[in-house]
């Protein structure tokens, strides 16, 4: 692994099954993602993008192959230390949020920060400012039934932030979002990128993968394409609107 | 850019060239930022020789062009309203990627799932780059509209390719 690789995956399967009901989710992909690099991989539902999030996140192990974690092999770690490593370095974000219902917004952000041990006071103060960051500051105190779904999400985010992750994980994460609560989200995520924070991000939606720095195609359980998007296209915007000269 | 924006722009009240020039900047945002400013001028210009606007030197001025004010004619007007309720649309150039697709296969020229790969990357650029944009405009910008709008059209296209795709998929597999 060189030192411009945060995350690294090779010869990663999936399978479940056996036999004529074998089915193979992630079928042989390599992967290296550099530090600050924001990656988008797409595909329809079914094409093995989620498994390969969670096993990239220790959610889940891969039944061959090797996930390596800013120098971590994460493939062969045990339980215990795979479920530090998720709490100190990867944030999640998950399509249905995943808050706790009966925490108010604050207290879901501070949770990651406490369980890691930080005291109460210094897991405030990082999640008052995440809240801040992520325009929620005058909702610290409310219940996320009390949020719209946009704002729910932004909490999550704030919330996969709180142990300053080495890398933020998102599946499908404006899935249950209409078009403005997205654009939030969207403007959020371009913040982060401009801070340097490492992001994938796994959607259908080709309007949330077009921001990143590179978007990988996924179909039957391996990369069928990848395309750098900061290179920029070949007309200008204008004439995108029709407008010419 | 049509004769007939120019004319609209103008319809607020008789204004300056710099003044249509920022209202159409304002409108059009990062998308203006190409815009031709001569060629304003030179759409007036054809616009007063039509008797759609006439134009008056502001007194005691210079004969810059900057000077001169631009009020719409009668007829000016009367074409300014055919213009808002003409229902035009732009027309969406689909047939001729179609074909090349089919001509592709039948002459097996080409593989058109390649096809559709390109043009989805240069598709997905483009979306980028509108996206960025539209990001970089402040919430309650009118040109954040514009943005939107390119950005949805290059969604709905790269879900057409997604149908092509699984079309030609399709037929690819049923062959073998």
């Amino acid at each position: 692994m060189t030192d411009t690789t945060l995350l690294r995956a090779s010869g990663v399967c999936k399978r479940y099954g056996s036999g004529d009901g074998l089915v193979r989710a992630v079928d042989g992909v390599d992967l290296e993602v550099a530090p600050g690099e924001t990656l988008s991989i797409m595909g329809p539902s079914g094409c093995g993008k989620s498994t390969l999030l969670h096993i990239l996140g220790g959610l889940d192990r891969p039944s061959d192959g090797q996930v390596w974690l800013a120098g971590n092999r994460l493939d062969k770690m045990g339980e215990r230390g795979l479920a530090r490593l998720r709490r100190d370095a990867v944030g999640f974000v998950f399509q249905a949020f995943h808050l706790m219902d009966e925490l108010t917004a604050i207290e879901n952000v501070e949770l990651p920060a406490l369980l890691a041990g930080h005291s109460p006071r210094a897991a405030r103060r990082r999640a008052t400012e995440l809240l801040d960051q992520t325009g929620l500051a005058d909702r610290a105190k409310f219940l996320p039934t009390a949020l719209s779904g946009g704002q729910r999400q932004r909490v999550a985010i704030a919330r996969a932030l709180a142990n300053e992750p080495l890398v933020v994980l998102a599946d499908e994460p404006t899935g249950n979002l209409d078009s403005e609560a997205t654009l939030d989200v969207l403007r959020l995520f371009d913040s982060l990128h401009q801070t340097g924070q490492t992001l994938i991000i796994v959607t259908h939606n080709s309007r949330i993968a077009a921001t990143a720095d590179r978007l990988i195609s996924m179909r039957d359980g391996v990369f069928v394409d990848q395309t750098r998007l900061t290179g920029g296209s070949t007309g200008s915007l204008g004439a995108l609107a029709g407008l010419e000269g | 850019m049509r004769q007939e924006i120019v004319l609209a722009m103008l319809a607020k009240e008789p204004s300056h060239g710099y003044e249509l020039r920022a209202r159409l900047g304002q409108a059009l945002g990062p998308l203006g930022d190409d815009m031709n400013a001569g060629q304003i001028y030179v759409t007036l210009a054809r616009l007063e020789k039509a008797g759609l606007v006439t134009c008056e030197r502001s007194a005691g001025l210079a004969d810059r062009p900057d000077r001169k004010v631009y009020e719409l004619t009668a007829a000016g007007q009367q074409r300014v309203a055919g213009w808002l309720a003409e229902v035009s649309w732009p027309r969406p150039d689909l047939a001729e990627f179609h074909l090349k697709l089919v001509a592709a296969a039948a002459g097996k020229l080409a593989d058109p799932l390649a096809i559709v790969d390109a043009q989805r990357r240069e598709l997905l650029r483009r979306l980028s780059e509108a996206q960025r944009a539209a990001i970089a405009e402040p919430a309650a910008s009118t040109a954040g509209l514009l943005l939107e709008g390119i950005v949805l059209r290059l969604q709905a296209d790269l879900r057409w390719l997604e149908a092509c795709e699984r079309n030609w998929t399709g037929r690819k597999e049923s062959k073998q």
